[in-house]
């Protein structure tokens, strides 16, 4: 099958730095892509690149078989990109439902609409509503949210990307800060979301990564040093070396 | 349109007070003259306030789409022209059309740029006007007659022009306030909070930024043709930049994120300048830290001034009742 994601010899450098060297990687249509590396590989850097965030030094950004690299973030979010960001993004003085149906209008027909109250319109409501329920957030739809939990906001984020309705998500560090129930929870949902969508997840907690992906990618200094599935992973002599601690493995 | 009148009491309020003014025996034109200056600086404050409020754009060039309006009116004074089926809306257009070429320099930009940029085109336009030797100069224009309707000549009566005046600021509150809960204004007040998010969703600000200064300039541009009936003469002074801050002032007095807060703004600081010049010929001096201390104890403005001492009462009554 024909890759939806494909990065192609992808560089970057911020100074003298180079934080992405070279990363060519491919998401099959459905599956989850794990990319995992210690802190400072490069991770969210490279998904400001997919994103369109951040412009790469060189390499190219295939997406449908489209090269979208030099589209920005919101020509490819209509392209069917959506993401998460490692550090909460939300709309804090809207309340839940609001941030959720901002997504769906964003998808849905045109936002130069002048007249009619948003927040009445039940198109937007009803599947923004779907969104926060299938996230676990149902019982919070009123809740401004400025003040839910940091859990919630990251079950917030998630039901913000879901409702976008996209062909890929960039998940950047979802779980970061989610206490344990709420990371049973979302890997619980992650799962029950593989095959609707293909997911690009950077993620620190491994137990959640190698439950959850198909494939990995191992990043370290801006550099692919592996690729493959999670036994190939596990068993791979210069991951366990550079990256991996043999208790994690266990 | 039920729901936006049973949340907006407090507006509603406002507007009635101003509607039994004259009912109330103020009919004076000194008294009328104040009032009807400060709701039409009220429409261009309102106007100033969808900016400031629902978009984040804090314009110091508003004064300049006022003065545009304005002059309209004595441009097409001295044509000979005081139609009013073609003054207002030349004067609406141009103004426009004023705010939608600066928005789409300025809006390229953000925070003090933004402030800057709005600044430097309003002083081009003030220096414009001021060499303008047709319609006076630094002098200014005295008008030959208030604007026409069909050659009637409504805008001479003081209660029909209070109630012009009324009417139009309402409509102007009304309006801005159904853009703010529109789906375009739910776009430019999450953009306002978070333009990453806005932008991650795939919708990108600059349009919606520009169609809100676009219209936030017409409104201002009809306040100018209000103002330049109001007063009968146009000069300079209208668009000097101390008048674009004074909006700002009253935007802020009034309490950002309660659009009609501008009104209640251009009312106070009509009326306070007009008590304070009286007491003091250095009122001014006055004015400044009075400001300071409104913004400082009056974190929601004075639109927020109810909810605050409704608060506070409670608190008091809780406290007895201990
Ligand atoms: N805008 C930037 N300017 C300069 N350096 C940056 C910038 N963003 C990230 N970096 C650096 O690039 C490296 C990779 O950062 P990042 O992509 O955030 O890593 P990760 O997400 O894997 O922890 C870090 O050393 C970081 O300090
Ligand atoms: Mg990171």
């Amino acid at each position: 099958m024909a890759p939806l994601l494909e990065l192609r010899g992808l560089s970057k450098s911020f100074g003298a730095l180079a934080v992405t060297r070279g990363v060519s990687l491919a998401v099959a249509p459905g599956e989850i892509h794990a990319v995992i590396g210690p802190n400072g590989a490069g991770k969210t850097t490279l998904i400001h690149q997919i994103s369109g965030t951040l412009r790469p030094d060189a390499g190219q950004v295939l997406f449908r078989g489209q090269d979208v690299t030099a589209l920005d973030l919101p020509a490819r979010a209509r392209l069917g990109l959506a993401r998460s960001f490692q550090i909460t993004c939300i709309i804090p003085g809207f309340t839940a439902l609001a941030n959720v149906a901002l997504a769906v209008q964003a998808r849905s027909g045109s936002s130069f609409r002048f007249f009619r109250r948003a927040e009445a319109e039940e198109a937007l409501n009803a599947p923004a509503r779907a969104a926060l329920e299938r996230v676990g957030l149902g019982h919070r739809a009123g809740a401004v949210a400025g003040t839910l939990s940091h859990g919630e906001k990251r079950q917030l984020e998630l039901a913000i990307a879901l409702a976008s309705a996209p062909s890929l998500l960039l998940l950047d560090e979802p779980l970061a800060g989610a206490g344990p129930e709420e990371t049973a929870r979302l890997v619980a949902l992650l799962r029950a979301l593989r095959g609707d969508y293909a997911i690009l997840l950077v993620e620190h907690d491994m137990q959640a990564v190698f439950a959850l992906a198909d494939r990995i990618s191992v990043l370290v200094y801006g550099q692919l040093i592996a690729s493959g599935t999670p036994e190939e992973i596990r068993a791979h002599p210069e991951v366990r070396a550079a990256y991996l601690g043999e208790d994690e493995l266990a | 349109m039920t729901a936006l009148l049973r949340r907006q009491a407090l507006p509603l309020a406002l507007l009635l007070a101003l509607a039994l003014v004259p009912v109330l025996g103020v009919q004076d034109g000194f008294s009328l003259g104040l009032l009807a200056r400060a709701m039409i600086l009220g429409i261009a404050a309102t106007s100033l306030s969808l900016l400031v409020g629902g978009a984040g754009l804090a314009s110091l060039g508003h004064a300049a789409a006022l003065g545009i309006g304005a002059y309209a009116v004595a441009t097409l004074d001295l044509l000979g022209i005081t139609e009013g089926a073609v003054v207002f809306p030349a004067a609406i257009l141009a103004a426009a059309l004023y705010a939608l070429l600066t928005g789409l320099v300025s809006l390229r930009t953000g925070g003090v740029h933004f402030i800057m940029i709005t600044l430097a085109f309003g002083q081009m336009v003030y220096f414009a006007t001021s060499s303008l030797s047709a319609l006076g100069g630094d002098d200014g224009y005295t008008l030959y007659g208030r604007t026409e309707f069909l050659g009637a000549r409504l805008l001479e009566g003081r209660l029909p022009f209070h109630y012009l005046c009324l009417g139009l600021a309402a409509a102007t509150w009304l309006f801005c306030s159904m853009l703010l809960e529109s789906r375009f204004g739910r776009v430019l007040r999450a953009a306002k909070e978070e333009p990453m998010r806005v932008r991650a969703l795939g919708l990108s600000p600059y349009p919606y930024r520009l169609v809100a200064m676009t219209i936030a300039g017409a409104l201002a541009g009809l306040a100018g043709a209000l103002m330049a009936n109001a007063m009968e003469f146009v000069s300079p002074a209208i668009l000097s930049w101390p008048r674009s801050a004074d909006l700002l002032f009253m935007v802020i007095l009034g309490g950002v994120g309660h659009l009609h807060g501008a009104l209640l703004g251009a009312l106070a600081l009509v009326l306070a300048e007009e008590v304070l010049s009286h007491l003091w010929d250095h009122w001014r001096l006055l004015f400044g830290p009075l400001l300071i201390l409104a913004v400082i104890f009056l974190r929601g403005g004075l639109a927020g001034l109810p909810a605050l001492l409704a608060q506070k009462l409670v608190q008091t009554l809780d406290r007895r009742a201990r």
